[in-house]
């Protein structure tokens, strides 16, 4: 049976089973992806090299939720609530503490990762539902949390904080938003990579052996409690880093901009790039960056209808999310190879 | 000790809103598995066709009967032509169905009834109930509803056949096949009478929030908290969570200092949590039990 046919065959687990080595692309269609991302802004205007970047902050924040539920099999619906401490980590320090904007990244992975990783402790105990209700409870929470007054000297309160956009070091003669985005792709792929690794590593393999079977997996020695924290921990502190991206590329953070809308977003571009393969994330971030503008071109009146058309229609074609389409394809090209 | 009381009162009158449609949640939880996230849309539908229906001259108990039928048409109409071709599809590919939906229902109302603000009138009046300020007869009256409701659909359940098939399909879908019970369609009635519950529950809490297209979402939303609370697995579980969250809601923001309305939300939210780390299964629901 082809893999395929094995993908949609499968009784709907929670989250379905995704072996290991279809969680990535292979070298050449990499490269080619590679090439065409970094020709890509030299032929167009600023704003759409703006829209990329947020592309492919939007890829980061995916990818982190990818590694979460796709991973590690636990449901979040929290991730807007790390985006926002790490976009607020960064402007924070760059607005206050005049740091360098390439030094608050790791900062702000840093301590959405902390963040996270202490959020998974009493998250343990629930899983499923009970486990997206805790989260969607932290989502709703954070924007409140950023406008309490008790911060408002260092978050700017319900007006938020103007951040600055950084200038091309070295004098190199490009736009800053075009420094940006290729800023932006060198530390997407460092962690693209990271992650690809971690989830080929040992602590991958117990990720997916607790999204796979959780009891089956601390028979075999797994340190549940400590793998399904971690595996919070790291999808926080990527989130997080994603967040100091975008507050950058934005040049602003405001409470209302990560609200639930941003996370529910974030879980729609998971389903659409498919759970579990992380190269789908950037289709995913394509999917939530330029459809509601598409459906909004359509009918501006009925915007939302055409957008949840658009999205049912996604799902009926592939339920799988683009990783079928991938799939598919990966198959096609098998059967041309062996004639 | 009285503003404590009062405030008790006060917290069963807005939690029946959330009973009502944590009670609603429950039922399509039961008959699907999932959480559905556009439970709220689909009343706040209903409730705009009951509305409808009266402006063009129906009398209340009509158009709540005629909107009840056509609710109930409508849950299984949305299964059939909607969901049932996802029943094979991942559920996180279901739930975000249940966003798409969400977003259309809520586009569409928006376009046919526009974003004002709308009166619904009451059946049981707006005077102060048994002379206290606090509960008015509108929601003793919505109590009363939630707690009939509950009634009706414990005997449903418990003595019909068709609730007997309903329980065996949520439960074991494959022996409840074998035995010759059609599981599918029962799906489609769980959507159904979700539904029909749904728009019962958006034309009680429709006097008391007044009629919008975006009316349900914090409904919604403690709805869902009550129904986790509760325990998804009980319909009784859901009720008495409802009641909770609205005492809780209550006593939050009237004891903590500080705390406006903005932070009512997390803080019960967080409350809830606290409940469920104890109680994984929330308070009313059966404990899960995994085979390896």
């Amino acid at each position: 049976m082809s893999a395929v046919q094995e993908a949609v065959t499968d009784a709907p687990a929670a989250v379905e089973a995704v072996p290991k080595r279809a969680l990535t692309l292979g070298t050449g269609t990499s490269l080619v992806m590679l090439a065409l991302l970094i020709a890509a802004p030299l032929f167009v205007k600023n704003f759409i090299i703006f829209q990329m970047t947020m592309l492919l902050v939007y890829g980061l924040a995916v990818l982190a939720l990818n590694i979460l539920t796709g991973g590690s099999g636990q449901f979040s619906l929290g991730q807007s609530a790390f985006y926002a401490v790490g976009a607020y980590t960064s402007a924070i320090l760059m607005e206050h503490v005049g740091m360098n904007y390439a030094l608050t990244l790791p900062i702000a992975g840093l301590v959405c990762f902390v963040f996270g990783f202490l959020f998974g402790q009493p998250a343990l105990r629930l899983s499923g539902v009970y486990l997206a209700l805790a989260t969607f409870a932290l989502a709703t929470a954070m924007p409140q949390l950023l406008k309490l007054g008790y911060f408002e000297h260092w978050t700017g309160g319900v007006q938020g904080l103007v951040v600055t956009k950084p200038d091309a070091p070295l004098g190199l003669p490009i736009s800053q938003d075009m420094w940006l985005y290729y800023f932006t792709l060198v530390v997407t792929i460092a962690i693209y990579i990271f992650s690809v690794n971690l989830l080929k590593s040992r602590s991958g393999r117990a990720f997916m052996a607790i999204r796979d079977n959780e009891i089956a997996a601390s028979a075999m020695g797994i340190n549940v409690a400590l793998y399904k924290t971690l595996a919070f921990g790291v999808s926080a502190g990527i989130t997080g880093v994603a967040g100091g991206l975008g507050a950058i590329a934005v040049q602003f953070v405001a409470p209302d901009g990560y609200t639930i809308t941003l996370a529910i977003s974030l879980f729609l571009g998971m389903v659409v790039g498919g759970v579990g393969w992380l190269p789908g994330s950037i289709v995913g971030s394509a999917f939530i960056i330029f459809v509601p503008n598409i459906a909004e071109g359509i009918s501006k009146g009925l915007s939302g209808a055409v957008f949840g058309v658009i999205l049912f229609l996604v799902i009926y074609l592939v339920p799988h999310g683009a990783r079928q389409v991938a799939l598919v394809a990966q198959h096609l090209v098998g059967k041309l190879k062996k004639r | 000790m009285e503003l404590f009381t009062n405030q008790v009162l006060a917290g069963i009158a807005t939690g029946a809103i959330y009973a009502c449609m944590a009670l609603a949640i429950v039922m399509i939880y039961q008959a699907i598995d999932h959480l559905n996230f556009a439970q709220g849309e689909m009343a706040m539908f209903s409730t705009f066709i009951s509305w409808q229906l009266m402006q063009w001259g129906f009398p209340y108990w009509g158009a709540f009967v005629l909107t009840l039928a056509l609710s109930f048409a409508g849950g299984i109409l949305i299964e059939r032509l909607l969901f049932k071709p996802l029943a094979k599809a991942p559920i996180l590919t279901n739930v975000a169905g249940f966003i798409a939906l969400y977003a259309i229902i809520n586009s569409v109302a928006g376009l046919i009834w526009d974003f004002t603000i709308k009166q619904y009138p009451t059946p049981f009046g707006s005077s102060p109930f048994l002379g206290s300020q606090l509960i008015s007869t509108h929601q003793a009256g919505m109590i009363g509803v939630t707690i009939l409701l509950l009634i009706l659909l414990y005997l449903f359940f418990q003595f019909t056949r068709v609730g007997l098939a309903m329980r065996a399909a949520a439960s074991v879908p494959e022996s409840a096949r074998l035995v010759g019970i059609n599981t599918s369609w029962m799906i489609a009635l769980g959507w159904g009478m979700a539904a029909a519950i749904g728009s019962i529950a958006g034309m009680m809490i429709a006097p008391v929030v007044f009629l919008e297209p975006n009316m349900m979402l914090g409904v919604l939303i403690y709805g869902f908290a009550a129904a986790v609370l509760g325990g998804l697995t009980s319909p009784f579980g859901a009720v008495i969570g409802g009641f909770l969250v609205g005492i809780f809601e209550n006593l939050v923001g009237t004891y903590i200092p500080g705390v406006g309305n903005e932070l009512k939300l997390p803080i019960a939210l967080a409350l809830i949590i606290t409940v469920l780390v104890v109680k994984p299964a929330g308070l009313f629901g059966r404990p899960i039990v995994k085979r390896v």
